[in-house]
């Protein structure tokens, strides 16, 4: 089994996608000639020419908006935003028509768009959001978040294959740090949640690269069992998963990078308040961004994103409850 | 305004060599059937049948008959909400229109969306959204589809002259025209988007804009079906070609409200009178009775087909409470199929 970066697994995804299935194809900006802002798409374009690997106008919503109408009849078009930042000016094609299509016209709409999204790199406010929330609150959806190269390749070409529009949450700053055993081939992983590592004393529940944070985290304090919950997928969300690492551990701490009013997190501690409240041993704890726009320098960035001491701190806290 | 474009005759006459009388009867038909429809579920509102508030094209009901009737069964429809013969031609049936309008289960929506907010996908029209002109994004996609594939299809969508402000009327038209793609946009300028007169909405005829995109613009007389339904067949033939997309803009008025609450205070008297004179229909009626037609029992079949079609939906059930949260992801695909394309041109071709 190879060993793929991240990054690698998820270009990996979308060729053998595009190999196997004519439907498929890429679009967005600079990632044709020039492979993408992040290399993602390098090569694509002599594998597959530029009918299929599609340099678009510097336009968000018209990428979306165009891959619609092309996945109605009947293509299945990946699209990049170049950072996740900027699919605000694409979100009212995403929100509005594809959001809503099936449940008002019954035309299903199989687009997929890729958000490189987060921070920890001084990309400033532009450059480092978590926009998933956005989207988890907008009908019509699904929102997946993988942290491994297995996952990212596996739940791209579940994107590609569902009827729905997906978004597909890919984060930078696990490009090229994240490293591991990809399977060849296609595969399909599912839009379900994974247990990143087995614990009773506590639950840490994260996605995206906050799960490398919290396994960093968590690896030893002072000895206790600590579970680490991978969600992958944020709509679908995965309840029953959540409250089996509940009814487990009784005391759980959860960890967005986003800002942390209305985040994932948010969601997460009302779907154990309402359902899972006596199984708790403790008060449910978050660690999260603080709403606040992502600064630029190192030592501001850092003050806000959620680091390993932050998380360690809280799991401590909590375990001593 | 000062620009050069293939202004059509406003006049009755033959424009176009491309249709038969059938075609001609067919236009004058599709016509009278959003006329008697939108009428009829005027007084289904009021009388409370009718939920949330109602629109109607009064006056405009040349721009869709006529653009309609150019378009082949594979190609792609995205309708604006005041071109209801697009629907009917395309072989959406009467009573599934009032049924959409009460929000009955057997509406195109099923309830799930209400007015003019709907496309039949069975019949190759994708339902419009309230952002305008979102939709010319959609019909840019369903193109480049279409480019992709190597097919020889089109896709038309119309949209208001307010919709020229917004940042997706660029969009559209830039990718149109950077990817050459066979896509149809018909501006239909009915002189007010709500109470908006065009002076406040653009300071250059947004026609003249469509060579800053690199392909043409032209202004047609939207109160005449048979002119547009000339100009639409002219730009589907060189989109099919490979020649590009085409901007029309169909110059009508809008004689109604913006919706049934809307008085039109702000509409000088005088303008409507003006173009009361160009009812588009009237004028397809002289052109069908000088063809010796019985106009009069070309309406009386009319209006008996919209009588069935209210009491066929007034006898549909409400949608199931229980399903409200039912459909908002698809378990498989549903794609867009193919619809009615009654032009005797494609008759001959195929």
């Amino acid at each position: 089994m190879p060993t793929m970066t991240y990054l690698q697994a998820i270009g990996d995804a979308m060729r053998e996608e595009m190999r196997s299935d004519e439907r498929v194809f890429v679009m967005g900006e600079d990632i044709g000639v020039f492979g993408g802002a992040f290399k993602v798409t390098d090569g694509f374009i002599e594998e597959f020419g530029a009918g299929r690997v599609m340099d678009t106008p510097l336009a968000e919503s018209g990428i979306i908006g165009t891959a619609i109408g092309a996945a109605v009849e009947g293509l299945r078009p990946i699209t990049e935003m170049q950072f996740a930042d900027f699919v605000s000016c694409g979100f009212d094609q995403l929100v509005n028509v594809a959001g809503k299509m099936y449940y008002r016209q019954g035309l299903s709409v199989n687009i997929t768009v890729r958000l490189p999204s987060g921070g920890g790199f001084s990309g400033g406010p532009f450059h480092s959001q978590n926009p998933e929330a956005w989207f988890m609150h907008a009908p019509g959806l699904k929102v997946v978040a993988p942290s491994t190269a297995e996952d990212a390749k596996g739940l791209l070409i579940s994107a590609v294959r569902d009827p729905n529009p997906v978004v597909y949450m890919e984060h930078k700053h696990l490009y090229r740090r994240v490293k591991g055993d990809v399977p060849e081939g296609t595969y399909e992983t599912p839009f379900s949640a994974r247990v990143a590592r087995e614990g009773t004393d506590l639950a840490v529940i994260a996605y995206g690269a906050m799960v490398h944070t919290a396994l960093e985290a968590t690896a030893d304090i002072d000895g206790a069992s600590v579970e680490v919950l991978d969600l992958r997928s944020l709509v679908p969300l995965d309840e029953e998963a959540i409250l089996a690492s509940v009814r487990k551990c009784s005391k759980v701490v959860i960890v967005d990078e986003a800002n942390q009013t209305c985040a994932t997190g948010a969601q997460v501690a009302a779907l154990i308040a309402e359902r899972a409240w006596e199984d708790l041993d403790g008060p449910v704890v978050r660690v999260a961004t603080p709403d606040v726009p992502i600064p630029f320098s190192p030592s501001l960035e850092q003050a806000v994103l959620p680091q390993v001491d932050d998380v360690r701190e809280a799991c401590r806290e909590l375990l001593e409850y | 305004m000062a620009t050069e474009t293939a202004q059509r005759s406003a006049e009755p006459g033959d424009v176009s060599e491309h249709l038969t009388k059938e075609d001609r009867i067919g236009l004058l038909r599709a016509m009278l059937m959003m006329r008697g429809i939108e009428e009829r579920a005027m007084t289904l509102y009021r009388q409370g049948k009718v939920p949330g508030s109602f629109y109607d094209g009064y006056g405009q009901e040349a721009v869709s008959a006529g653009a309609a009737w150019a378009m082949a069964p594979r190609d792609r429809l995205c309708i604006l909400h005041r071109d209801l013969a697009a629907h009917v031609i395309r072989g959406v049936p009467a009573a599934r229109i009032f049924a959409q309008y009460m929000g009955r289960e057997g509406g195109i929506t099923g309830g799930r969306d209400g007015n003019v907010h709907f496309g039949d996908r069975t019949k190759g029209c994708v339902g419009m959204v309230s952002m305008l002109p979102d939709m010319m994004l959609v019909a840019t996609g369903l193109a480049m589809a279409f480019k992709l594939r190597r097919e020889e299809r089109c896709a038309i969508t119309w949209f208001g002259d307010g919709s020229t402000s917004r940042g997706d009327f660029h969009e559209a038209m830039n990718w149109a025209g950077v990817q050459r793609l066979p896509v149809i946009f018909v501006l239909e300028n009915n002189q007010y988007a709500y109470s908006t007169p065009l002076d406040q909405q653009f300071a250059v005829d947004p026609v003249e804009r469509a060579a800053a995109y690199g392909f043409p613009g032209l202004t047609v007389d939207g109160n005449d079906c048979e002119a547009m339904f000339e100009a639409v067949r002219e730009a589907r033939e060189r989109a099919i070609g490979g020649g590009g997309p085409t901007l029309i803009e169909a110059v009508t008025m809008r004689m109604h409200g913006h919706a049934a609450h809307d008085d039109m205070k702000y509409v000088p008297k005088a303008q409507i009178e003006e173009w009361r004179a160009k009812d588009p229909i009237d004028r397809q009626v002289k052109r069908v009775e000088a063809l010796g037609v019985d106009v009069q029992a070309l309406r009386d079949e009319v209006k008996a087909e919209i009588e069935r079609g209210v009491e066929e939906a007034l006898a549909m059930p409400m949608p199931d409470p229980d399903t409200a949260a039912d459909r908002v992801f698809a378990d498989e695909p549903a794609l867009l199929e193919d619809g009615n394309a009654p032009w005797s041109g494609f008759a001959r071709t195929s």
